[in-house]
């Protein structure tokens, strides 16, 4: 991202860092993600 | 013994069937009537679109599973309802004409008492002249559509790594298309692609949407709570966006495709052009053209249908303003009001209106996403309708006993931003409920609790696994039924 080009689309919203966009790669925490996901879904399916 | 027709074996018709043969099974007869030969696990086309899966991983022959089921499974396309029945076959049925190579073109009429229309969308790239596989621009929204797309992206990139510039469009061909969530996953596979085969510099990546904003996707986007804010999805897709450097449109309609490049028109009334050399885009949807004819031969379509094709059901069609949108608009029972055992499931019912607030452009062009009707709901509500059918034929109830209004009923959605073990990504989001309901929750007419996203691996690995759990459900494998919709 750059903000060479002020006022254009992408000067405005909010940009991960470089250690959020490890975490969304990170295995470790991404298995912690993935339990909590399912868990998250299995509770939507049960609202049926 | 009754006798339960099911239009259709898409994921509604096809979770239909598999629910009413499991409580009907010995008792009672089941047909079903589709014209394909295979079943296709639709959300994973867009992986076939980037080649990371092939048609075959998305597909299974339907017929030896409803062989080894015992349903009769007839390759036929329906044409048209009698609902009262017809002089030469006085009780309710529906005409059927042949698919399948053997009978291609003949008809036959099969009676019913009662009927399922899960006949789903009809692909209608007729609205934008120039749209679709036999216009300029390309689609996933079938396998072969997909595998077709693919090539032509492929082509697009061994230009790029000839050292050619490439302008690729993704997003959706008509003012009133709705299914956005399926052109973000195909943006990002695609970015995502481009990225691992080293080109990703020579390309400009330009979305298209009739979305107001971004992150819309057809149910006026979301809010959840993240960092401290209570936060609109927009921000979250806007971050997406500029993190993956993809220029964005929205609020435009898509008015004629020619080679090379569209013509747009936004909001605001303004007409523009975009060139490109790749273009994915989705066409708006409407009913598969089923007629109706009533017992002294005329024509009832209207009184059935919806204008847009799709088939009426319990839902408040009085066309409201949007000031006076109700969760109760929603159907709960996806029964016909005027034939009773006529009902219509996933994308084939007409839904009451749409979910993202109506726009028209300064010229009066209608600029805005129909509501989407995504696998969960449809799935959910084939089953209850299947069960409710299947109570009444067995003489359990005498009216349908289960309820799944969308107004009540929550969605998980995982949309794929790259299709990768390791380094993929994608959106998980839960939604609750899909229809916002003010009265409820007055702030932001989902509930805080159960609405939730964020990005990640784990998306991925979800998604891939959900792939292979929805093909061994489909195929009735053993405890298939353990598997939500
Ligand atoms: C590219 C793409 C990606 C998607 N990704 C996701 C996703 O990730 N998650 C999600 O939840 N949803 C996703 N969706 C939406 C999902 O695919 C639909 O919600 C779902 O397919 C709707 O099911 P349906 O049974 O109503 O329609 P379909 O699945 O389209 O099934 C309709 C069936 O009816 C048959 N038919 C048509 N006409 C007739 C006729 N006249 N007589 C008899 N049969 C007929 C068709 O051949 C088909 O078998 C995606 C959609 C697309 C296009």
């Amino acid at each position: 991202m750059s903000t060479r080009d002020p006022y254009e689309q992408s000067y405005y919203p909010p940009v991960p860092t470089r250690l959020v966009r490890w975490m969304r790669t990170n295995w470790l925490w991404q298995f912690v993600r993935f339990l909590i996901l399912n868990a998250k879904m299995l509770r939507m399916v049960r609202k049926h | 013994m009754a006798k339960l027709v099911i239009l259709g074996a898409g994921i509604a018709g096809h979770t239909a069937a598999l629910h009413a043969h499991r409580k009907l099974r010995g008792r009672h007869e089941l047909v079903v009537v589709t014209p394909n030969r295979k079943w296709n696990w639709i959300p994973s086309n867009i992986w076939v679109g980037v080649g990371f899966m092939g048609v075959d991983d998305v597909t299974f022959d339907l017929a030896p599973v409803y062989r080894k089921l015992g349903i009769p499974l007839y390759q036929a396309r329906a044409t048209t309802l009698y609902p009262e029945g017809s002089d030469d076959q006085p009780l309710p049925h529906v005409e059927i004409s042949y698919t399948d190579p053997e009978r291609a073109g003949q008809t036959e009429k099969l009676t019913y008492d009662y009927l399922i229309n899960a006949t789903g969308p009809k692909l209608n790239f007729a609205a934008t002249p120039g749209l679709g596989p036999a216009g300029h621009s390309h689609s996933v929204c079938t396998f072969d559509h997909a595998a077709e797309t693919f090539s032509r992206l492929e082509a697009c990139i061994q230009r790029m790594e000839r050292g050619e510039r490439q302008t690729l469009v993704v997003g959706t061909g008509h003012g009133t298309c709705t299914c956005q969530g399926a052109a973000f996953e195909y943006l990002f596979n695609v970015e995502y692609l481009l990225q691992r085969r080293g080109v990703r510099d020579r390309a400009d990546l330009v979305w298209i949407s009739n979305e107001m904003e971004l992150g819309d996707f057809g149910m006026g986007g979301m809010h959840i709570k993240r960092g401290g804010y209570i936060t609109h999805s927009r921000i979250f897709a806007e971050s997406l966006y500029t993190e993956r450097g993809v220029r964005w449109i929205t609020k435009a309609g898509v008015k004629e495709v020619q080679d090379g490049h569209f013509h747009y028109e936004t909001l605001d009334g303004q007409s523009h052009e975009q060139a490109f050399d790749f273009a994915m885009l989705l066409p708006p949807f409407s009913g598969t053209g089923l007629s109706a004819i009533n017992r002294r031969g005329e024509n009832i379509t209207a009184t059935v249908f919806a204008p847009n094709g799709f088939m009426k059901v319990d839902a408040d069609y009085s066309g409201k303003p949007y000031e006076q949108w109700d969760p109760g608009d929603w159907p709960e029972t996806y029964q016909n009001p005027d034939y009773p055992n006529l009902f219509a499931v996933g994308i084939a019912f007409a839904p009451p209106h749409a979910i993202s607030k109506p726009a028209q452009s300064a010229k009066g062009t209608p600029i805005f996403p129909t509501p989407p009707r995504t696998g969960m709901p449809s799935g959910v509500m084939a089953r209850q309708v299947a069960l409710n059918i299947a109570d009444l034929m067995t003489g359990k109830a005498e009216q349908p006993t289960r309820k799944s209004s969308m107004a009540r009923m929550g969605a998980a959605c995982i949309a794929s931003a790259g299709a990768g073990m390791l380094r993929g990504s994608a959106v998980s989001m839960t939604v609750y409920p899909i229809i916002p309901d003010f009265k409820t929750y007055p702030d932001t007419g989902r509930s805080l609790r159960y609405t939730s996203g964020e990005i990640g691996l784990a998306g991925h690995w979800i998604k891939y696994l959900l792939h292979f759990g929805f093909l061994y459900k489909a195929k009735a494998n053993p405890l298939w039924q353990v598997i939500p919709e």
